[in-house]
């Protein structure tokens, strides 16, 4: 049967027939579907990690104890993970171990456009490279058999655009595989120089059996047609050099490509006339076509950042280029994304950006989306958790600089805060900063679509569990200013940053009210008594047209400018009351049942 | 037959992804291969959607070029306007478009102007426009959400689609309840020129 599924989908489909046990993960955009779409098969044990090493982790020891099992991420998850990737490599695997690397080209939604196709270079394990849904199935499936064969973890390396285009694939059936019988081995399993070395030889050779089989297998692959123009292109640049080439060129289509294979290349190259490397990001395969002393046209004449799309190719080798339609432009206006209504962080933005000297760190998560109008709040992301230890080294600097020494305010939210926000806040604590920290306790991993976390109560399957309690957790750390508020009552805010920045020692704020989007749990209801179920209006003869209440960025708020007064859409509104908070002539109003 | 490049596009909410993902079913039941991609993330947080749709005997990209989508889909004015560079270039492009204006947070706050000549710059630029009040008319027929449905039916209609069996599409696609509902929409939009 086949089925149009995305990439995520598809690796999800793949990982339940290769008879996978174990998956772990930390969701990031592109990468989330992959473990959310894994949950849904009842024969894989599926867990949301608290960050990427963990999930990493996690999953060497599964594999140790004899399960296939896999871990997904976003590139810069990888980053979080890199520590156990690069020794897993060596201590290598009982059952298969694949990990996913979901990278971003043209950087949609994530910090930077790295290339993670280096990590696998740089931790000499195999690599694949899909360009569409079946072959994210397909490569899957065969990593977990590469894996074993070779005693080595498999990266697959995605992009955004495999991730979450939709494609035909084939389904097959599940494949049991038994669970393979653990067996005490200290020279493999414990990472000690004198184990290594000897481990590193056999990577090593390892590697050249591997080359074989990358200049042998059907991932790699040339297709001849014209021989005038040769490309060679991974993932989804072969998609779109086909889109624009057709069979006027030849292709050689890379699938497998740790160790790259270097014959296979060489006949490739010597067959066609002009040779092109069309690739994302970084020249990964086009620096070693070069070193195997091949000319080649790559990222000289293509750009370094940004997708290969086919119109990017046409243009870099047609000269052929699409001009905007000025008249059209100048007319259109930007759509940004804003905090949705209800969302519990506006109310918290909306009285910090207005504090005058104090550095506002900032951190990944809806959050982020403060920097911009209205709130122009936080100043600085960096990445998963930066905000406490970035700010705590701002704060050291400041305190030593004379006059006016500025506060800094750390603030994430409470998914990012459990990633890696509480190793920086013992650095806070440790090392005595009076840095104010902000936890924004939306009760969920809001970002990337409303992901359970170590606080919100249930696991991945909606299981009842454990959920920490942060005031505590903040408290045995060492901090010991610990105040939780409802960030959509700004009395309530205002006062606790007053008190904050009155103190001087460190403190934590907790805001402590649930994202406007999650399905509430039993225990939101209870703590959270009448949340989402009021709505506002405005009084129009009473309304006097100051638009303040616009100025909370709420998207439910609308200003009529012909009538020079302001309405609230009812079916945005979910009642968090911010706009009546600060309306100057009580024209907001509840709407009585 | 040459591969068809639709664009399908609004702001987080509309309907979108329902009426996209019906019309690849329908497609697929049709025989084509089909790929369709989109950009979302920002959907919920009131940011644009615009999923790709392609079809054909063999599509490679997921993704439409500029200036060769056969037909935009547009839930909003803005939307399509943004997305007006997408559009064939030589006077054969068909625009689908709801008369509807959602003001982005610029706009509410002041800084920008929504554009009053929307419609105008389309119609300069499509060969065929298709403009309608599509809540209005789904409002009419008993809930305003199914604004979508009656897009696709008009959609399926410049396609040339009929043949294809969409009441059975959407029995099997939509919830249960909401069947009727949507099939109706359908053959409104059918029935628009």
């Amino acid at each position: 049967m086949k089925q149009l599924i995305t990439g995520d989908e598809a690796i999800a489909r793949g990982v339940w027939e290769a008879g996978v046990r174990f998956a772990a993960a930390y969701p990031g955009t592109p990468s989330t579907e992959i473990l959310e779409n894994i949950a849904t098969y009842p024969e894989i044990h599926s867990e949301w990690a608290p960050n990427e090493k963990v999930a990493l982790e996690s999953v060497i020891g599964a594999s140790i104890a004899g399960a296939r099992s896999i871990a997904s991420m976003k590139h810069v998850g990888l980053n979080v993970a890199a520590d156990p990737f690069f020794t897993f490599a060596y201590i290598g695997v009982n059952a298969g171990a694949v990990i996913i690397t979901a990278d971003e080209p043209g950087q949609f939604s994530s910090q930077n456009e790295q290339d993670n196709r280096n990590y696998a270079r740089a931790a000499m394990t195999p690599m694949f490279e899909p360009s569409d849904s079946q072959e994210c199935k397909d490569m899957l499936i065969e990593a977990y058999e590469l894996s074993e064969k070779y005693d080595i973890p498999v990266l697959i390396r995605m992009t955004t655009r495999v991730c979450h285009s939709k494609g035909m694939v084939e389904l097959g059936e599940r494949r049991e595989v038994p669970i393979k019988p653990y067996a005490k081995n200290i020279k493999k399993y414990v990472a000690t120089p004198a184990n290594m070395r000897p481990r590193k030889v056999s990577i090593q050779q390892n590697r050249e059996l591997l080359k074989e089989f990358s200049n042998n297998c059907p991932w790699n692959r040339a297709e001849y047609n014209d021989t005038a123009i040769g490309i060679i292109c991974s993932g989804d640049c072969y998609l779109y050099a086909q889109e624009v080439f057709g069979d006027t060129a030849s292709y050689l289509k890379l699938g497998f490509t740790n160790p790259l294979p270097d014959q296979l290349i060489q006949v490739f190259a010597d067959k066609v006339d002009k040779l092109y490397v069309i690739e994302e990001n970084d020249p990964y395969i086009e620096a070693h076509v070069r070193a195997l002393g091949i000319e080649c046209d790559g990222k000289n004449i293509f750009p370094l950042n940004g997708e290969m799309t086919p119109e990017v190719i046409r243009k870099v080798i047609f000269g052929q280029e699409y001009p905007l339609d000025e008249e059209v432009q100048a007319a259109v206006v930007g759509r940004p994304p804003t905090l949705c209504a209800g969302c519990p962080h506006r109310g918290l933005f909306y009285e910090l950006g207005r504090r005058k000297g104090v550095m506002i760190s900032g951190d990944i998560g809806c959050y982020t989306l403060s920097s911009g109008a209205p709130y122009n709040a936080i100043e600085t992301t960096v990445c998963m958790g930066a905000s406490i230890s970035l700010g705590h080294g701002a704060q050291q600097i400041f305190d030593t600089i004379e006059g006016e020494k500025p506060r800094v305010v750390a603030t994430l939210g409470d998914s990012t805060f459990f990633h890696t926000g509480i190793n920086s806040l013992l650095d806070v604590a440790y090392n005595r900063s009076k840095l104010i920290t902000i936890i924004l306790d939306n009760r969920i991993t809001a970002m990337t679509g409303q992901q359970e976390n170590p606080g919100s109560g249930y696991t991945i399957n909606r299981e009842v569990t454990e959920a920490v309690d942060i005031e505590a957790l903040v408290r045995a750390i060492g901090i010991h200013n610990v105040r939780t508020i409802n960030p959509n009552d700004l009395a309530q805010v205002k006062e606790a940053l007053d008190w904050a920045l009155g103190l001087d020692e460190a403190s934590v704020i907790i805001t402590r009210w649930p994202c406007a989007l999650k399905k509430q749990a039993p225990w939101d209801l209870e703590e959270f008594k009448g949340a989402f179920t009021q709505k506002y209006f405005v009084k129009e003869e009473t309304c006097i047209g100051c638009r303040k209440c616009t100025r909370t960025g709420c998207p439910a708020v609308v200003f009529q400018f012909d009538r020079k007064k302001s309405s609230i859409d009812a079916d945005k509104c979910v009642g968090c009351s911010v706009c009546a908070q600060v309306c100057p002539v009580q024209a907001i109003q509840k709407v009585e049942a | 037959m040459s591969t068809k490049n639709i664009l399908l596009t609004g702001v987080g909410g509309q309907g979108t992804i329902l009426a996209s993902k019906l019309l690849t079913v329908g497609l697929i039941d049709a025989g084509y291969d089909v790929k369709m991609s989109e950009v979302h993330g920002m959907s919920q947080r009131e940011g644009p959607v615009l999923t790709h749709v392609r079809f054909g005997k063999k599509v490679f990209s997921p993704i439409v070029e500029k200036r060769k989508a056969d037909v935009i889909m547009g839930f909003e004015e803005l939307e399509v306007l943004r997305n007006l560079d997408y559009l064939r270039d030589d006077g054969q492009g068909i625009v689908i478009f709801n008369r509807v204006r959602v003001n982005p947070m610029g706009v509410q706050t002041g800084q920008d102007k929504y554009p009053t000549n929307g419609e105008e710059l389309i119609r300069a630029r499509a060969g065929k426009v298709i403009a309608l009040d599509g809540q209005s008319m789904a409002r009419e027929l008993g809930n305003p959400r199914v604004m979508n449905i009656i897009l696709l039916g008009a959609l399926v209609k410049q396609l040339g689609l009929e043949e294809i069996d969409w009441l059975r599409v959407i029995a099997e696609n939509v919830k249960e309840k909401y069947v009727p509902l949507n099939q109706e929409a359908l053959k409104l939009g059918l029935g628009l020129e």
